[in-house]
C-alpha cells in the first residue's frame, strides 16, 4: 500500500505520524503548499506576531523528528488537481502523484474583502509569511483596523494592542465572539480589550476598504461611517480549501463530505479543517475549524486506512489566549442557551460557565481555569461523544 | 523512553491527561501540564507517543534512546 497526504500542516503531520505509530511502515508522502517545514498556526497571531518567539519556534517537529518518520516531504508545490478514481493528484509545478490512499488536508483561505488583492497595507493571517509581513508593518505610528470579531480577529487585536500599535476591532457582533459566548463571557472579553485600550467598532458590518494610490486608507462601515488605517488586518473566516478539487470526483459542500469515518471516496479521505464529516454523536454533518482536531480527525483517518472501524466523534473545543485571559471551550456554545457559573466567579477572573438547551449541556467555558473546564467537560453531557469513539 | 515537557509551550488543553493520565496532569491554578513520571513503562509507550503527536501546543517531547 502507499499513502499520499496532500497538506503539510497539524493535520497532514499527524496522519503520518499516527500511520507509522499503528505499524505501517510501506512507503507515505507528503505533498506542501509552502516551502517551510511543517509548523504550527495557533503561534502566529500571538507569540509570532508579537515577537516572542522566532519563527523556528513555531515548527511542528525538529528536523531529526522528521526524518525519523521515513515519509517523503514535497514542498513549495501546491496540489493543482485531483482524480478521485484514479487516486491521482497533479500538483501545480506538474509534478503527478498516484497512492492507493490519499489524505486531503489542505486547510482553509482566508476570506478577503473585495478589491483587496493586491492593495498595499491589507493582510490576512493564515501562514507564517502572513505573520511576518503583518508584524514588520506594525510601529505605534501606525493605525491598524482588524475586521473580524472572532477569535483570529480578537486575538490579533490583543497581540497588535500588547505591542503598544494603535488598533481598532471592527465587526458586526455587539461584542468578541458574541453569538458563541453569549453576552456574559463575551461582555468580559469586551471589557478586557477596552481596558487594555483596544478601539471596538463594532455591531456594524463592514463592507469594504477604502484606498488612495494602490494604498489602503480605510475601512467602511454598514453605517456609511469610515475607520481611517495605516494596516488593515482582515480576519473575518476562512472558506475551505477545495477549489483545486472542482471535478475530481469528490463531494464538496462546505469542505470535503465524509462520511463517519472520514472516507470522502474510496481511498480518499479528509482531516483538519477541510474536512466535514458526519459526527454520528451529535447527527449533523460538522467541520471544525481548531488545532485540537486537525490531529485527532488525522489520528481517526489513519485509524481508517488502516482498517479500524470507527466513527470520528470528537468533543469539539478550542483555546483562545486574549491578554492575560485563557479561555478554554467545549462542545458548541451559543448565544442561545441558558449560562450558568459552575465553579469560580467572573469577579474573581477564573470561573467555569455551563451552556445549557433544551436541558442538555451542550458547552463548557472556562475563563482561566483549564484544567477545572476540562474536568467539567468530561461529567456532563458532553462526555457521552467521547464514550462513542473509544467503544 | 524519556518524556520532557515544555511549560512555555503547553497551552493547558489537557489532552495529554485524558490519554495518560498516570504520566500526565494539570496544574490546578492555571492548568500547565505536570509530567508524572518521565521514565514511563513499556505498556503505556504507545500511549505517550499520541500525546506528544496530538498536543495542541506542541509541548510533549519523547526521546526513545533512553
Amino acid at each position: 500500500m502507499t499513502v499520499l497526504v496532500v497538506g503539510a500542516s497539524a493535520a497532514g503531520l499527524a496522519t503520518v505520524e499516527a500511520l507509522r505509530r499503528k505499524g505501517y511502515q510501506e512507503r507515505v508522502t507528503v505533498l506542501g503548499a509552502e516551502t517551510h517545514l511543517p509548523y504550527d498556526r495557533p503561534p502566529l497571531s500571538k507569540q509570532v506576531l508579537a515577537g516572542t518567539w522566532t519563527p523556528g519556534q513555531a515548527g511542528l517537529r525538529t528536523p531529526d523528528a522528521l526524518s525519523a518518520l521515513d515519509a517523503e516531504f514535497v514542498l513549495g508545490d501546491p496540489a493543482a488537481r485531483l482524480d478521485a478514481r484514479a487516486r491521482t493528484v497533479h500538483t501545480e509545478s506538474g509534478r503527478t502523484l498516484t497512492a492507493d490512499a490519499v489524505v486531503l488536508a489542505t486547510g482553509l483561505r482566508p476570506r478577503t474583502l473585495p478589491g483587496q488583492d493586491g492593495l498595499a497595507g491589507v493582510h490576512v493571517l493564515r501562514t507564517l509569511d502572513d505573520a511576518l509581513a503583518l508584524r514588520a508593518e506594525l510601529a505605534p505610528d501606525k493605525r491598524v483596523v482588524v475586521v473580524g470579531d472572532g477569535v483570529l480577529g480578537a486575538e490579533i487585536a490583543a497581540t497588535v494592542c500588547g505591542l503598544g500599535v494603535p488598533v481598532t476591532l471592527a465587526g458586526s457582533q455587539p461584542a468578541p465572539l458574541a453569538y458563541q459566548f453569549g453576552p456574559l463571557a463575551a461582555g468580559l472579553l469586551a471589557e478586557l480589550h477596552a481596558a487594555r485600550g483596544v478601539h471596538l467598532r463594532l455591531g456594524a458590518a463592514v463592507t469594504g476598504l477604502s484606498a488612495r494610490d494602490g494604498r489602503v486608507a480605510g475601512v467602511c462601515l454598514e453605517t456609511g461611517e469610515v475607520l481611517s488605517a495605516d494596516v488593515i488586518v482582515v480576519a473575518f473566516g476562512a472558506a475551505p480549501a477545495t477549489d483545486w478539487l472542482a471535478g475530481s470526483g469528490v463531494l464538496c459542500d462546505n469542505g470535503v463530505v465524509c462520511d463517519s469515518r472520514c472516507r470522502a471516496a474510496a481511498g480518499i479521505y479528509a482531516a483538519g479543517d477541510v474536512a466535514r464529516w458526519h459526527h454520528e454523536g451529535l447527527d449533523v454533518l460538522l467541520r471544525l475549524e481548531n488545532r485540537t482536531n486537525a490531529t485527532e480527525q488525522a489520528v481517526a483517518v489513519a485509524g481508517t486506512i488502516l482498517g479500524e472501524d470507527r466513527p470520528y466523534t470528537p468533543v469539539p473545543y478550542f483555546w483562545t489566549n486574549q491578554f492575560d485571559a485563557r479561555i478554554h471551550v467545549y462542545g458548541r456554545p451559543s448565544a442561545n442557551a441558558e449560562v450558568s457559573i459552575v465553579e469560580g466567579s467572573p469577579s474573581a477572573g477564573r470561573f467555569v460557565a455551563e451552556y445549557r438547551e433544551e436541558g442538555r449541556v451542550t458547552g463548557v467555558l472556562g475563563w482561566n481555569m483549564p484544567k477545572q473546564a476540562r474536568v467539567h467537560s468530561t461529567v456532563t453531557d458532553l462526555a457521552r461523544l467521547r464514550g462513542l469513539s473509544m467503544s | 523512553m524519556k518524556v520532557t515537557v515544555d511549560e512555555g509551550k503547553c497551552c493547558g488543553a489537557g489532552t495529554c491527561v485524558m490519554l495518560a493520565p498516570d504520566v500526565f496532569d494539570q496544574r490546578d491554578d492555571d492548568g500547565i501540564v505536570v509530567l508524572l513520571d518521565e521514565t514511563p513503562g513499556g505498556h503505556l509507550h504507545a500511549t505517550v507517543r499520541e500525546a506528544a503527536s496530538v498536543c495542541p501546543g506542541v509541548a510533549i517531547s519523547v526521546s526513545e534512546d533512553a
